[in-house]
């Protein structure tokens, strides 16, 4: 199951970070979503992997860390969040430019300069 | 325990859905009740500057839960400091504000800025790291609402690049802050300062691979090269008393390695020994060198004050770097220098807007009120280069004055005084063609003259020159503070029994009565 996690966790990293590095918006942000998908399972697994015991201090001698599990919980409500905000700040530059780069423009004198 | 602590978060945390839910369409409510806060903040931020100021640690704990299993928030010395610096900052930008009708031009300017302010409030005050991500979240997404402000195209692109970046910091954020809770099981900072120093030397790899990971997660909110790159534009792009807010923010990060790097891993600490002088001070120096390189290739006054705050912020990180009590303090002193020039600075830039076209370094009729702003913006340049007779000059001297014992002395010097000349030609060329060459510069006969801006904008800006000046004045208390805040730092014990052994709810694994 380690290997399994630890796979899953590098590979939406690594498809992530390839995703930001495009140059225009949509898949800029599918890559951020791919690697806050990455963040949340990273933080589940600090918490090391149980299966099937419960998050609470009981008699029993097995139990899940629970603290991972609010932190995930903190961490999805904030990404999604944010996720929201970025495709709506996207949206509006897109519709207002006609043009989805990431990058900056070049200010018009700046054109003159360089060719 | 002292409730006061947590009015600094709860005071805006109140203000600002007010702002929103009951005094939408009545600005002038929106205002009083901004200012309102602006002030009590500041009131609050004084009163537990005093406080602090005997070297006592105050703690609040959030539900009476004790410190590593609940929240805290801890206020001592730098906590305090900064929170009032905060608050200040707040009251002379919103003054500006209001002077200006930036708050007319879009819509719920007052709540995004009460927001931002209990995001920055919260960062200051936390004792805890994922508190310290979730008060991160808290004054990103205000500033992300703030810096696209009455909107249009440039901005809304700017404002992608900075969001984009900064969504970035945080899932590096996120994942420093796993590693670290794998690696010890706690994120109490408190606590950190303890279990890290127990961890064998030889088991470390988790621990500096974290060590790391955090340290670049505030370079990029401090913006130090080769992670600044989201700054220059945003900053540029964002409304010009938005930008002079965002001043101290990117202090939150210096903030954060300042405290970070004192108490969980402090130089003395085996593993991560060599993080600062390895990587954080080659990168300060570059940030200061590449800052003002900016200042002087900049085409536009507002980015050429951008490429001045990476700069500033590269001087504030050379003296971080040193990592000795000297240094912690005189980088304390810069910062405070450093947030109230660079927020005067934005309001002046944005005063030099009246009657421009645009911000183009090149010569143009002469701005409405220039006799006002061409003086303001020679003595706020004066202080940003850090020429005699203001506190830039005080706090650049501190820092030299930190660094001769460093091994790398000689570099640190060499930085420091060739990118104050590049500064210096830099500022002394935007100045001269935006305000002298103006002279010359005939208005064209149809246009009607601008408006001169008003009052409260003078205000706004000349408030923080004039807290400049008293920062001048006022240097050897300043620098005494500034070394009582840095003993603290270095001898942390008072902070850790606090935190760790105040009693509360759980302590000892039981319930105390209460």
């Amino acid at each position: 199951m380690e290997l399994l996690v630890a796979s899953a966790i590098g590979i939406l990293t690594a498809s992530g970070l390839y995703l930001v590095l495009r140059l225009r918006t949509f898949p800029v942000i599918m890559g951020t979503s791919l690697l806050t998908y990455a963040v949340n399972v990273f933080l589940f697994a600090s918490g090391r992997l149980t299966v099937g015991a419960p998050p609470i201090l009981t008699d029993a001698t097995r139990y899940t860390d629970p603290l991972p599990q609010a932190l995930v919980l903190t961490a999805i409500v904030i990404s999604f969040g944010m996720t929201a905000v970025v495709v709506m700040i996207a949206l509006g530059a897109y519709l207002g430019g006609n043009d989805d780069q990431v990058d900056d423009l070049i200010p018009a004198s700046d054109a003159e300069d360089r060719t | 325990m002292i409730h006061w602590l947590i009015l600094p978060i709860v005071l805006p945390a109140f203000l600002a859905p007010f702002i929103v839910l009951a005094a939408r369409y009545h600005i002038t409510i929106q205002r009083v009740f901004s200012l309102f806060g602006a002030v009590a903040l500041i009131a609050v931020g004084l009163g537990l500057s005093v406080e602090a100021a005997s070297g006592e640690v105050m703690l609040y704990r959030l539900s009476d839960w004790a410190a590593p299993f609940g929240i805290v928030l801890v206020g001592d010395r730098l906590s305090t400091l900064m929170v009032t610096l905060t608050a200040v900052l707040a009251l002379f930008v919103l003054l500006y504000v209001i002077g200006s009708k930036w708050d007319e031009r879009g819509r719920h300017f007052h709540a995004l800025f009460q927001f931002q302010l209990m995001g920055i409030m919260g960062a200051f005050l936390t004792g805890d790291l994922f508190n310290l991500f979730v008060f991160f979240e808290v004054l990103l997404i205000a500033s992300y609402g703030l810096m696209i402000h009455a909107g249009g195209t440039v901005r809304l692109r700017a404002g992608v690049q900075y969001v984009l970046y900064n969504l970035l910091g945080s899932t590096l954020f996120l994942f420093a802050l796993g590693a670290i809770y794998a690696e010890t099981g706690t994120l109490n900072m408190a606590d950190l300062a303890q279990r890290v120093a127990l961890i064998d030397l030889g088991e470390t790899v988790g621990i500096r691979i974290a060590a790391v990971l955090l340290l670049m997660v505030f370079a990029i909110k401090a913006a130090v090269v080769p992670l600044h790159f989201w700054l220059p534009s945003s900053y540029a792009e964002a409304p010009g008393p938005v930008a002079s807010l965002f001043a101290i923010m990117t202090k939150v990060g210096a903030y954060a390695i300042i405290r970070v790097y004192t108490l969980i891993f402090p130089p003395e600490l085996a593993a991560t020994a060599d993080l600062h002088t390895t990587w954080l001070l080659p990168a300060a120096l570059l940030s200061l060198a590449l800052g003002m390189v900016g200042v002087l290739a900049a085409k536009q006054l507002d980015r050429l004050v951008a490429f001045s705050v990476i700069g500033s912020m590269g001087m504030v990180m050379v003296a971080i770097a040193l990592f000795t009590p000297e240094g912690i303090a005189a980088a304390l002193y810069y910062i405070v220098h450093s947030t109230l020039a660079a927020g005067a600075l934005f309001l002046i830039c944005d005063l030099v807007r009246a009657g421009r076209a645009n911000l183009d370094l090149t010569a143009q009729p002469q701005v409405a009120g220039a006799r006002l702003t061409s003086a303001m913006f020679f003595v706020a340049a004066i202080a940003m280069v850090g020429v005699p007779p203001l506190s830039g000059f005080i706090g650049k001297l501190l820092i030299m004055d930190a660094a001769v014992q460093n091994p790398y002395m000689t570099w640190i010097w060499a930085v420091i005084l060739g990118a104050s000349l590049l500064s210096l030609v830099g500022f002394g060329r935007a100045g001269s063609t935006v305000f002298w060459k103006a002279r010359a510069v005939e208005a064209e006969e149809d246009t009607a003259p601008a408006t001169a801006p008003g009052v409260l904008c003078y205000v706004g800006a000349g408030g923080l020159l004039a807290l400049l000046a008293a920062h001048t004045l006022l240097a050897g208390p300043a620098t005494a503070y500034a070394t009582a805040i840095s003993q603290q730092l270095f001898g942390p014990e008072r902070y850790l029994t606090t935190v760790l052994e105040t009693p509360g709810k759980l302590s000892d694994g039981k319930e105390e009565a209460h």
